[in-house]
Order: C-alpha cells, then sequence, then structure tokens
C-alpha cells in the first residue's frame, strides 16, 4: 500500500474550490516534486496531507491512518509526518536546542539529557551543531530554515512534507538548504516537496506533479515530464518558469 | 469642631493605604483568573464559547463599576442575603477586572502569529500544549506593559469602594478634609501616596519587559 493516498479530494474555502477531486499516492522511498502557479492549490494539498486543513470530500489515507475522519488522532499522525514551511516557523522565544527538543519532550516524554544529545544529532544532519545554543534571531535564513528541517527531523517521522521552502530565501542561501534536501534524499526519506527549482526537482525528485485548477493534471517521472509536457497548460508552465 | 493638620493625620493617611493595597490585590487576583477564563473563551475555537465571552466582556464594560459594588453590597441585602464588604468587593472588583484583563490578554494571545499555532500542532503538541509552551510564553511578553497599565488604573479604582465603607485612602482623606477644612494640603498627599504606589510599578514593568526581552 502506498504510503500516501488522495483520492478526489474536495477542498473549498467558502465558495472557492481549492482542490477539486485531487488524487495522488505516493510510495514509500519516493521523492515527490509538486509544481505549478501560484494559487493553484500545492500548499493546501500538503497542508491535507497532515491534517492541518479539513476536506469536504474524497479520502486521504496517510501511514495507514485515515486522515479525513472525525475520531482520527490527529496528533499521532503528526508525530510521523513532518512539515516545513515556507516563512521557517521557528519558535522565537526558544534557543535553537530547545526548538528542537520542545516536541520530544513534551510529547514524547524523552529525558533532558537524551534531548540534548538528539539535537545535536539532528543539527549535524543539517550541518549546524555549533548553533545548538543560538537563538533564532541570530541566524540566517537559510540556518533558520535548516533548524526548522532539524526540528521536524527530531520527531523520526515517515514522511516530510516541504512547502516552497527556499521561496523566501536570499538566491545564496537556498544551495545550503537544497543541499540538506538531497542527503536527506539519500537517506530514503519519502518526501512531498512544494518547489520552484525546477534543476532541483529534475535532479532529486522520482516523480513531478503538476498542479493545476486545483487538480492533478499531470504527472510523470521528472526528467521526462519536465522535457516533453504532455498538456498545453504544463507546457505553458514550464516556459514561463524557464523563460 | 476643627483642628489642625497634624503628622498623626498623616500616619492614617498612610495606614489608609493598606485597604487600598488589600483591594488592589483582591482585585487583581481574582480579576486574573476570570481573565484567564475571558481570553480562553474570546479565542476558543468554537464561535458559542467566543459569544460567551464578548457578551460578557461587552456587559461589563458597558457598566459602572459602582454599579456593581451597589448590587453585590445594596442589593443582595434587599433580596435577604448579607454580604460582608469584602465580599462584596472581591465580587465586583473581580467581575470589573476579569473582563479588562480578558480582553487585554485575548489581544496579546491573537497577536502571536496562526503560523505559531500551526507549527506546534505539525509537531504533534495537543492545543493546550501549544498553549502552555509556544503561545502563552511569546503573549506574556507583550502583556506586560498593558497589565501594569490597568494595575495601576485598579489602584486608583479601589476608592470606589468607599461607597459599600471601606475607608482606604481617598475616604480616608475625605474625613481627615472634614475635622481639618485644610483639603489642599490633604489631597497633595494622598495623590502622593498613590504616586508613591503606582510610579514603582510602571518602573518596575519596563524593568521586566528589557529582561524578558534579553532572555527572549
Ligand atoms: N485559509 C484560507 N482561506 C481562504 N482561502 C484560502 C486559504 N488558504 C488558501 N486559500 C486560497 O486557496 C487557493 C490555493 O491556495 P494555495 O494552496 O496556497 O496555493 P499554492 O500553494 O499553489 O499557491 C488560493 O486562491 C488561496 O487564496
Ligand atoms: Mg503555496
Amino acid at each position: 500500500m502506498s504510503l500516501v493516498e488522495l483520492s478526489n479530494v474536495v477542498k473549498r474555502f467558502g465558495a472557492l474550490t481549492v482542490l477539486d477531486e485531487a488524487s495522488l499516492s505516493v510510495e514509500q522511498g519516493e521523492i515527490v516534486a509538486i509544481i505549478g502557479r501560484s494559487g493553484s492549490g500545492k500548499s493546501t494539498l500538503l497542508r491535507c496531507v497532515n491534517g492541518l486543513e479539513a476536506i469536504q470530500s474524497g479520502r486521504i489515507v496517510v501511514d495507514g491512518t485515515v486522515v479525513n475522519e472525525p475520531g482520527t488522532d490527529l496528533r499521532a499522525l503528526r508525530q510521523r509526518v513532518g512539515i516545513v514551511f515556507q516563512s521557517f516557523n521557528l519558535f522565537p522565544h526558544l534557543s535553537v536546542e530547545r526548538n528542537i527538543t520542545l516536541a520530544p519532550r513534551v510529547v514524547k516524554h524523552m529525558p533532558a539529557s537524551d534531548a540534548r544529545a538528539l539535537a545535536l544529532a539532528v543539527l549535524r544532519k543539517v550541518g549546524l551543531e555549533e548553533k545548538i545554543d543560538a537563538w533564532p534571531d541570530q541566524l540566517s535564513g537559510g540556518q533558520q530554515q535548516r533548524v526548522a528541517i532539524a526540528r521536524s527531523l527530531a520527531m523520526s517521522p515517515h514522511l516530510m512534507l516541504f512547502d516552497e521552502i527556499t521561496s523566501a530565501l536570499d538566491p545564496e542561501l537556498v544551495g545550503e538548504v537544497l543541499k540538506v534536501l538531497e542527503e536527506m534524499a539519500r537517506e530514503g526519506m519519502t518526501m512531498m516537496l512544494v518547489t520552484h527549482e525546477m534543476g532541483f526537482a529534475r535532479r532529486v525528485a522520482h516523480r513531478v506533479v503538476f498542479m493545476h485548477k486545483g487538480k492533478v493534471w499531470e504527472q510523470g517521472r521528472a526528467a521526462e515530464t519536465l522535457a516533453k509536457p504532455n498538456t498545453p497548460e504544463l507546457e505553458t508552465f514550464l516556459a514561463s518558469v524557464l523563460h | 469642631m476643627i483642628r489642625d493638620l497634624s503628622y498623626i493625620d498623616v500616619l492614617y493617611l498612610i495606614a489608609a493605604m493598606r485597604w487600598t493595597l488589600a483591594l488592589t490585590a483582591i482585585a487583581f487576583l481574582g480579576g486574573g483568573l476570570v481573565g484567564i477564563v475571558v481570553a480562553l473563551l474570546r479565542t476558543a475555537n468554537w464561535a458559542p464559547l467566543r459569544w460567551l465571552g464578548a457578551i460578557y466582556v461587552h456587559g461589563v464594560q458597558g457598566t459602572p463599576l459602582l454599579a456593581w459594588l451597589f448590587v453585590f453590597f445594596f442589593g443582595l441585602s434587599i433580596v435577604g442575603i448579607t454580604v460582608s464588604p469584602w465580599l462584596a468587593a472581591a465580587a465586583a472588583y473581580s467581575i470589573y477586572a476579569g473582563a479588562f484583563l480578558g480582553e487585554i490578554w485575548r489581544g496579546c494571545l491573537q497577536a502571536i502569529a496562526r503560523t505559531q499555532w500551526e507549527a506546534g500542532a505539525s509537531l504533534g503538541l495537543s492545543t493546550a500544549q501549544q498553549l502552555r509552551y509556544v503561545i502563552v510564553p511569546q503573549a506574556v511578553r507583550i502583556a506586560i506593559p498593558p497589565t501594569v497599565g490597568f494595575l495601576v488604573q485598579l489602584i486608583k479604582n479601589t476608592s470606589l469602594a468607599a461607597v459599600i465603607g471601606f475607608v482606604e485612602l481617598t475616604r480616608e482623606g475625605q474625613l481627615t478634609t472634614a475635622t481639618t477644612f485644610r483639603p489642599f494640603t490633604v489631597y497633595l498627599i494622598v495623590a502622593a501616596l498613590y504616586f508613591a504606589l503606582c510610579f514603582p510599578l510602571t518602573r518596575w514593568s519596563r524593568r521586566l519587559e528589557g529582561r524578558l526581552h534579553v532572555a527572549r
């Protein structure tokens, strides 16, 4: 069974239909890049996967859990599904260490001594061990985003969701964040990532999903789909992002 | 009988401050408890709870504190329930301060970005844990200046308790004036005593704010 399975998902905000019978499945270990114009529903799709948005109809199954059922334990699900946002969303009143260890300590009841070791271990993965005692506002955007990734990794997720995590960064800081993603890809993490970095998508993603008007409009193997789109909409989109 | 103003009168005025302080403490504690509930109601996800909070706040803010003091002290005795002045004051001031503190704290909670709640939720924290570890610590920082500002107002508003028999600072000033006919001097002293209570609070709030900022 797929790790993520969305079937005919409909999501509306008032009268606006943002996801219109969207269907998508993601296999264990797969890296899926989600592309599409602004407003096509990419963020909403990711947010539905970890239950941040409730849906109107359809079905979402993630890691064996039906997300859109009234009795679903979303907290348990979210411990297994990490999400990283465009705007980092670190906790500004907590040090890097406390940002990372808050959930392991509070949610998983990890003792403080183990928690620091865990913080060091995940910071090593993002190359920021020496920042363990720093405060978020002392870090560059790229460093903050890497801490946000480390914070998610500390929960040992089965699936990671990334929503345009390099879009708020200065161009020279994008590379350091993408490098962390590539490393995670090598380690076999299942990832769904919304991105505008087409080069990165071609290189790292197994599959590209093009969203248009709230639907999964076209999808396929990354290199092929980007080189030879089947639909005029994807062709137009690619022409606009690649100039 | 008119007599001269002596330093004994000043000592009486200072002694009367203890009732001002005691009333303030009761009002702040009671109002703080009510205020926490009000702030949580006003920020609740379930709309009927928010309406309940709104009705309370607007009801209390739209009525004079004096009216609440009268209701609890004289009103209840008319229907046969005797309440001590302390109980009446505690009830009236808690209701009054709770509405204002609740509104102040609601604003501080809502000043914390929705994305902070989401970041907590995405890590598996419960709503209560998001509040306790993510939202409240950040909200407290911005809540200090307006909370202390209200506390200073509260100190001055305890003078209203004179209507149900408390001889606190302002009332003691009135009584002293009645026997000495030296209103200018007496009220100058009264004002100075209020200032001595309020000014250090404001200063302390500034310091605390600065310290919390450095320690994040
Ligand atoms: N909380 C919300 N309330 C109302 N409309 C929203 C909300 N979130 C997103 N939308 C709307 O849904 C549409 C899709 O948004 P989004 O999923 O963020 O698109 P994308 O990430 O592809 O740019 C947009 O038109 C956006 O304005
Ligand atoms: Mg988006």
